[in-house]
């Protein structure tokens, strides 16, 4: 469609916009200050506007669409309470680096700032929690500024950016002009890092003896996974993976050392501690990864890539920053580095030994249902190749431990913010991007409950999600720390007494919904839920309600010092 | 220790909040920041006075070049730079005072704003520590009001 020069609506501009950017979907909620944007939207049939029932959870779907696809989610909310109800999933990905351009009614330009009705200032609101955000005066800077927005969205590092869209401009007419080249003159992210810098990290690649490979979810972001492979494979490196940086490389291969940090392996610890060079690549040594800070990996020399520079001895000082996007510094290392490096063959015995010393484990028994099995069984059942988000908690711990991901962009999680309630949108927005492959929600009871509106959303667009409930009736986590931190003080996090029955909750949505108690109703369970492709299927695994989550480096601690196991077994029911 | 940061900036509304905000989330100390117009009416400098060690500082340049507003940021204080601030003070005028006060006008170059029965204004421009070493002199005269502007600062032309 030839547009360029035409006479258009605001309104019309916007919807052109987003189709010159490829949107597919939106997400959103309509209301009064965007009815002329859901006047236009109505004949509108190229780009898929998804209804939700709370903005929050617009959010959420758009960043769980992000993750799991690697475009920008795009939402659609209306000024004040649709805007503000958006915040925590703004923030969420800000945090966790997640592209996201997220449009907000306001309310007509002439009332800004006179407590008009449902106005809000929700571009001072998210001012902090966004890469960067707009408020649109005038229609002339419509186009330009949605195009500024779907680039600072996804260029650098990726994150949320906001544009906030007054009433009468998108009820008011321009001339359309959709600018191909962009420049922002404040906005030059380094993506080649370094030569000179390259060199060395090669360098000091090939002459160690106990190198460690620290990844995260930049690797993901930068697409540099192949180029990870490579380099670990053909240079014998074992890789340990941050939360976001799990299926970066494959959880099956002998090379990966699983997550690292506060849940993370004993191994992946031990050998942070041992090595002689950390290698870390898109990660940002966040304090569930250090502990302590005065005692991680000190007798390692540190190469740190990141395409943010922020980043580069912010926590953790470091002896070689490389600015500059992870798939380019892999390719340039792998491209560096000579054929043959030192032995590694002891490093690699060294970690064998403590994986043997203290490894995975969680004992099973007939008549009681633990989550690790669960999750267990869940990776076994779908050879890991399956996207997988989680909630908040100690089944999102438990799921970074038990599920062997394979493939990048394969968990969808809320590392940074920690939101709980994260889990259902964010799933649902990953089934909208993704077919060929199951989609599975772990979530807690706790967190099911606080975007638990989103099954009407699942049920009404057919989602095949499989919603594996891990209830224990408790806040799980919260409680672990309160028994080993807090004198067993299980202050407001027993729900038993008010958890509702959720199949029946579910049920009531429209949603299949199975219960599980033990091992064998598990399995099978999980088995049914992964043939069933006919909407949304839930199932209530009814775990053990004081499970705990092991191995655990208190917080503050080093990670040297982890707790292997519950200290007083009594109290395990 | 003190730290002068000057920052070009895009010279739009919210570019001082976003400045400012970022130094209140992070926790960095804000001394003062002053921010006008330059020569090109697109872009506004801002100067900000900061304390902090030498990791504190390469934080706050860095976060300060993240902020998509800015332009250009320079950590002036270990280059060649002049910097100024103006100080607007107002004394109470007494028969005892005046003597002194005129004097010390004299002394730092100052200049008469305001004057009436009771209260002189004074100007004083200079390096913001001749300010707050005015400011000294002047405090057992009896101050009544102070109104800083703020470093401005730029560094030095090349010969």
């Amino acid at each position: 469609m030839h547009t360029t020069g035409k006479k258009m609506k605001g309104s019309e501009i916007f919807f052109e916009c987003l189709r010159r950017e490829h949107v597919d979907y939106i997400f959103g909620y309509p209301g009064g200050a965007l009815l002329k944007v859901y006047e236009t939207l109505h004949d509108v049939k190229d780009i898929k506007h998804i209804l939700v029932r709370h903005e929050q959870g617009a959010a959420h779907m758009a960043e769980g669409y992000a993750r799991a696809t690697g475009k920008p989610g795009v939402v659609l909310v209306t000024s004040g309470p649709g805007a503000t109800n958006t915040v925590t999933g703004i923030s969420n990905a800000h945090m966790d680096s997640s592209p996201l351009v997220v449009f907000t009614g306001q309310v007509p330009s002439s009332l800004i700032g006179n407590d008009a009705f449902q106005e809000a200032d929700i571009v001072g609101i998210t001012r902090p929690i966004t890469k960067h955000n707009f408020l649109i005066k005038d229609i002339k800077e419509l186009a330009i500024t949605i195009r500024k927005a779907f680039f600072l969205a996804t260029q650098g590092r990726p994150g949320p950016v906001l544009v906030d869209l007054p009433k009468d401009v998108m009820n008011s007419e321009c001339v359309f002009h959709w600018p191909e080249n962009i420049e922002i003159r404040g906005f030059k992210p380094t993506v080649k890092g370094h030569e000179n810098q390259i060199k060395k990290a090669a360098k000091m690649i090939a002459k160690a003896k106990r190198p460690l490979l620290y990844v995260g979810g930049g690797v993901i972001a930068s697409g540099a996974s192949d180029a990870l492979r490579k380099l670990a494979i053909e240079q014998n490196i074992p890789v340990t993976m941050t939360l976001q940086g799990l299926g970066a490389f494959p959880g099956n291969h002998p090379l990966s050392m699983g997550m690292l940090g506060m849940h993370g392996t004993f191994w992946a610890n031990q050998a942070v501690n041992q090595c002689d060079l950390l290698i870390s690549v898109g990660a940002r040594f966040d304090d569930r990864v250090t502990g302590k800070i005065d005692t991680f990996a000190t007798h390692a020399y540190k190469i740190h890539n990141d395409i943010d520079p922020t980043n580069i001895d912010k926590n953790i000082k470091v002896n070689l920053p490389v600015v500059g996007d992870s798939r380019h510094f892999l390719e340039e290392v792998v491209r560096e580095l000579p054929e043959k490096s030192e032995d590694r063959q002891p490093w690699l015995d060294d970690i064998e030994k403590w994986r043997k010393e203290c490894p995975l484990v969680f004992s099973v028994d007939e008549t009681s249902l633990k989550t690790e099995l669960v999750i267990d069984e869940a990776s076994k059942q779908t050879g890991g190749d399956a996207v997988v988000v989680t909630d908040v908690g100690q089944h999102q711990m438990w799921t970074a431990q038990y599920f062997k991901f394979i493939n990048p962009r394969s968990i969808i999680t809320s590392g940074g913010l920690g939101t709980m309630g994260y889990g259902l949108p964010a799933a649902l927005g990953a089934a909208f991007g993704i077919h060929d492959k199951p989609v599975i929600l772990f979530c807690g009871d706790g967190g099911f409950m606080m975007n638990i509106q989103e099954l009407v959303t699942a049920v009404y667009y057919k989602l095949p999600v499989k919603i594996f409930l891990i209830n224990n009736s408790f806040l799980g986590m919260v409680r672990q720390w309160q028994e080993l931190f807090h004198e067993e003080k299980y202050t407001f996090t027993d729900l038993e007494k008010s958890n509702p029955d959720f199949v029946r909750v579910a049920e009531a949505f429209g949603v299949k919904a199975l219960k599980a108690t033990n091992p064998a109703e598990a399995k099978t369970a999980i088995a049914e839920a992964l043939a069933y492709n006919d909407g949304p299927i839930l199932v209530d695994f009814k775990v053990v309600k004081k499970d705990m989550v092991f191995p655990m480096v208190p917080a503050g601690a080093s990670i040297s010092e982890m707790l292997l196991e519950r200290l007083n077994p009594k109290t395990m029911v | 220790m003190k730290h002068i940061i000057s920052v070009l900036v895009e010279n739009k509304f919210g570019t001082l909040n976003r400045v400012a905000a970022m130094f209140s989330a992070r926790g960095f100390n804000l001394e003062s920041i002053s921010i006008g117009e330059t020569e090109d009416n697109e872009i506004s400098r801002m100067t900000i006075i900061t304390r902090g060690d030498d990791h504190i500082i390469s934080q706050i340049l860095k976060q300060l070049n993240r902020l998509v507003d800015t332009l250009k940021v320079v950590d002036l204080t270990h280059k060649p730079h002049v910097s100024r601030e103006l100080l607007l003070i107002t004394l109470n005028l007494g028969k005892q005072t005046q003597q002194q006060i005129f004097s010390l006008i004299d002394v730092f170059k100052g200049k008469v704003v305001d004057i009436k029965q009771k209260s002189i204004t004074i100007e004083v421009v200079g390096s913001p520590d001749k300010i707050d070493t005015t400011i000294d002199m002047f405090r057992p005269l009896g101050i009544k009001e102070i109104a800083r502007s703020g470093t401005v600062a730029m560094n030095r032309g090349e010969a």
